[in-house]
């Protein structure tokens, strides 16, 4: 008995082992798909990391500058000093602001009041507006504060007699990301959200390419059980993406220069967790729907947007309402970004993404669990 | 004539798919229902911890100001730094206020006191703003506090000079009015991208695309009649979208809906060409949906549509000159928020014109009716 048991599970064990070369002959013949699988997500992760900053520099500006004074233009030569501000344009008056701002040309508008000099030594009181575009509220409300601290110590600097009595300078020093680098902010977000939408996207074509070639009934007639069908789909895609992880976490630290803080071995541990994750849920699109086209659709546009836009990679979940969190919370990505960014940045120890750690695990087996159930059903 | 029967066929294939008729109709709908209260920059109700150290009737006004702004919660009070540290790490709290001993003494006796603001900047838009609002929260106090001090009259030369910022066109400063549009312009991207992808790959996976070739139908006959069908799906989705934005976020455009569909029809024409032109040259659909989703992808990131393009190293902002998306971002905000009319849009309209022209003539190059 013992011993058919043994004979059994080697026999299975070959057939899985004949399954997941078939799968590797299936991807590595496929030169072009193969090429673009490896390839993009280098692209991504270097283009995204850099061009995604939400440090505010050369913010184009114009100004309406009446008096013309020795110090309304010192001012207007301060803001310009560190790159924060290019002055774009000049204004003869008030009222251009509103084309300028309608051309797109420009994101703030200074306009100084009638006899700034003259008003500010005789009478102590002159006015600067900042008209800023709030289209963009962000940077709006950005560069509103530097021109602020700009012009304020500008004003400081005049008054070399005396300092401004009863002053408060608040001193702002940032934990874990000092220079406001970036890549530090969305490194971990990139990551997570190329690993999913490829990791999704591949086997989500998988079984569906199968089904509409009509491939998929040989397949189903195999002595073989569901799950390994299953498994031996993912196994290969699961190698390519072990490729993708290593090159993707070698270009962040060793070219964007994003800091390793944390357990390198826990990182690659969770790594592995959810790229598991996004496979399963590629295949489970891929038994839920019949044709390539519905799956593509789903895996690409329907997965992308929502990664992209809830899973904290760029705005954080905590500003969104109470609903929508509800879905952000079923997205990996989610609690993957959360996770990485804890151990790579932070540099916090396993103990700290003991819960995201569970909740991508927890998700692996619910998401191969009814998969299995599904294909199940299509074996009746 | 012959274009119109192929035409006709593009049409029915289309609406024939059991998928495609629906999600034409619904990804807009829930997508621009959804996803602008998810993309949500702004920063409110940051977590805060306070070590307050002086413990004065200052320190404790300086606080009390800073949690009524609306935009702090005090989540935590800590006594000391590692006290504090650790909440943060515990992602308890995301900024730190703090107060030093001799706040009070140093204000009144020195007339300088510091206080130190430490956000976690892993997030680093959070850590900005953060940083930015609570600096703004300090110098409001301290204008209070300086007009209660000082005595009448007694400003010192040249210290009135008084910035004020008016923000225009959103004053409330609401995140949705930015993005809105911006999302309108991805939703047209990605169903009038990926569509014409797919299509004439698919024929080619069915083998259809042989009973097109032996047709004599022209080149340029059997590429208008495949882009024709993705004008009027843009059209629609177009539409959607500006229900959906004036029926849950009351915004209508500012400018002129003509001006949008005039740019809407030149961008749906580049995009469903560059759509052509992948699917022309993919031999499976998993190639063309691989290639596609990459440029659309790529060209969203760097459109502007999260992060203003004069932020990015010069290199990238030579990338985002290629992305389409850029051009018809801009625009719509201009249009939408601004009412910007359409002599100010030229340049991204020759722009967006000289995509549609070399996507399509690409696309009618490189179909080849003899394989």
């Amino acid at each position: 008995m013992e011993k058919m048991n043994v004979q059994k599970a080697a026999a299975n064990w070959k057939f899985f082992m004949a399954f997941v070369r078939k799968e590797f002959h299936h991807i590595f013949r496929d030169k072009t798909s193969m090429l673009i699988l490896l390839v993009m997500p280098i692209l991504m992760l270097v283009l995204f990391g850099y061009a995604l900053n939400t440090e505010v520099k050369n913010s184009k500006i114009a100004v309406y500058d009446p008096s013309r004074d020795e110090i309304t233009r010192a001012m207007v030569e301060k803001l310009q000093i560190n790159n924060y501000f290019i002055l774009k344009k000049v204004l003869n008056s008030a009222s251009e602001a509103e084309k300028a701002f309608q051309s797109g040309e420009v994101s703030m508008v200074i306009v100084f009041s009638d006899h700034f000099y003259e008003n500010l030594s005789h009478g102590g009181y002159a006015q600067i507006q900042l008209l800023a575009d709030g289209s963009d509220p962000n940077t709006a409300s950005i560069i509103t504060t530097y021109a602020t601290t700009i012009l304020s110590s500008y004003q400081m600097e005049l008054m070399k007699t005396g300092k401004i009595p009863y002053q408060i300078t608040p001193e702002i020093k940032l934990l874990y990301n000092p220079s406001m680098v970036a890549a530090y902010n969305f490194v971990p977000g990139v990551m997570g959200m190329i690993l999913l939408l490829i990791c999704a996207m591949m086997t989500s074509v998988s079984i569906t390419k199968e089904k509409e070639r009509g491939t998929m009934e040989v397949l189903l007639v195999s002595p073989m059980k569901p799950l390994y069908v299953i498994l031996s789909k993912a196994v290969p895609y699961f190698f390519l993406s072990l490729v993708n992880l290593a090159t993707i976490l070698l270009i962040a630290h060793f070219i964007m220069h994003v800091p390793i803080a944390g357990s390198l071995f826990w990182l690659i541990v969770i790594s592995l967790v959810y790229i598991f994750v996004c496979l399963t849920l590629g295949l489970l699109i891929s038994t839920i729907v019949d044709t390539q086209m519905a799956a593509l659709l789903i895996s690409a546009i329907g997965l992308m947007m929502p990664v992209m836009l809830m899973s904290g990679m760029m705005f954080p979940i905590e500003n969104m309402p109470v609903y929508i969190r509800w879905i952000a919370e079923i997205i990996p990505a989610r609690w993957y970004i959360e996770a990485i960014r804890k151990l790579m940045i932070m540099g916090l120890g396993f103990s700290a993404v003991i819960k995201e750690f569970a909740i991508l695990t927890g998700m692996g087996v619910v998401l191969i669990v009814i998969s299995l159930r599904k294909f199940k059903i299509r074996l009746e | 004539m012959i274009l119109k029967y192929l035409v006709e066929k593009e049409f029915k294939q289309l609406f024939r798919n059991p998928i495609i008729p629906k999600f034409i109709f619904a990804f807009p709908f829930f997508m621009l229902l959804i996803l602008p209260m998810a993309a949500n920059f702004e920063v409110k109700d940051l977590d805060l911890c306070v070590v307050d150290s002086n413990h004065s009737p200052y320190s404790e006004r300086l606080v009390q100001q800073v949690t009524a702004s609306g935009y702090f919660h005090l989540s935590k009070v800590a006594d000391t730094y590692q006290e504090a540290l650790a909440s943060i790490n515990s992602r308890q709290s995301d900024i730190l206020l703090m107060i030093p001993p001799n706040f009070e003494q140093d204000l009144i006796r020195e007339q300088e006191a510091k206080v130190m603001i430490l956000p976690n900047a892993v997030n680093g838009v959070k850590g900005g703003l953060g940083s930015a609002y609570l600096a703004n929260i300090v110098s409001d106090f301290n204008r209070d506090i300086r007009a209660e001090l000082l005595p009448a009259g007694q400003t010192p030369k040249l210290s009135g000079i008084e910035v004020t910022r008016i923000f225009k066109f959103n004053p409330k400063l609401k995140y949705k009015y930015f993005m809105v549009p911006a999302i309108m312009v991805m939703l047209l991207a990605m169903i009038t991208g990926f569509l014409p992808a797919f299509n004439i790959v698919a024929e080619k996976e069915a083998g259809t695309i042989e009973q097109l070739n032996v047709t004599p139908a022209s080149k340029f006959n059997l590429i208008v009649a495949k882009l024709t069908p993705f004008w009027v799906i843009g059209f629609v989705v177009l539409n959607i979208c500006f229900v959906v934005a004036w029926l849950f976020y009351s915004m209508l455009p500012v400018g002129s809906v003509l001006t949008i569909y005039l740019f809407a029809l030149v961008f749906v024409l580049a995009f469903s060409g560059l759509g052509l032109v992948i699917s022309n040259y993919a031999s499976t659909v998993q190639q063309a949906v691989f290639i596609i989703f990459f440029c659309i992808i790529t060209f969203i990131f760097m459109s502007g549509m999260y992060t203003p393009v004069d932020n990015m190293p010069i290199w990238a902002q030579y990338i985002s000159d290629i992305s389409p998306l850029k051009y018809f971002i801009q625009v719509m905000r201009l249009v939408y928020l601004k009412g910007s009319a359409t002599a100010e849009l030229v340049q991204p309209m020759l722009a967006l014109l000289g995509f549609a022209l070399v996507f399509n003539s690409w696309a009618v190059l490189s179909y080849r009716k003899n394989n």
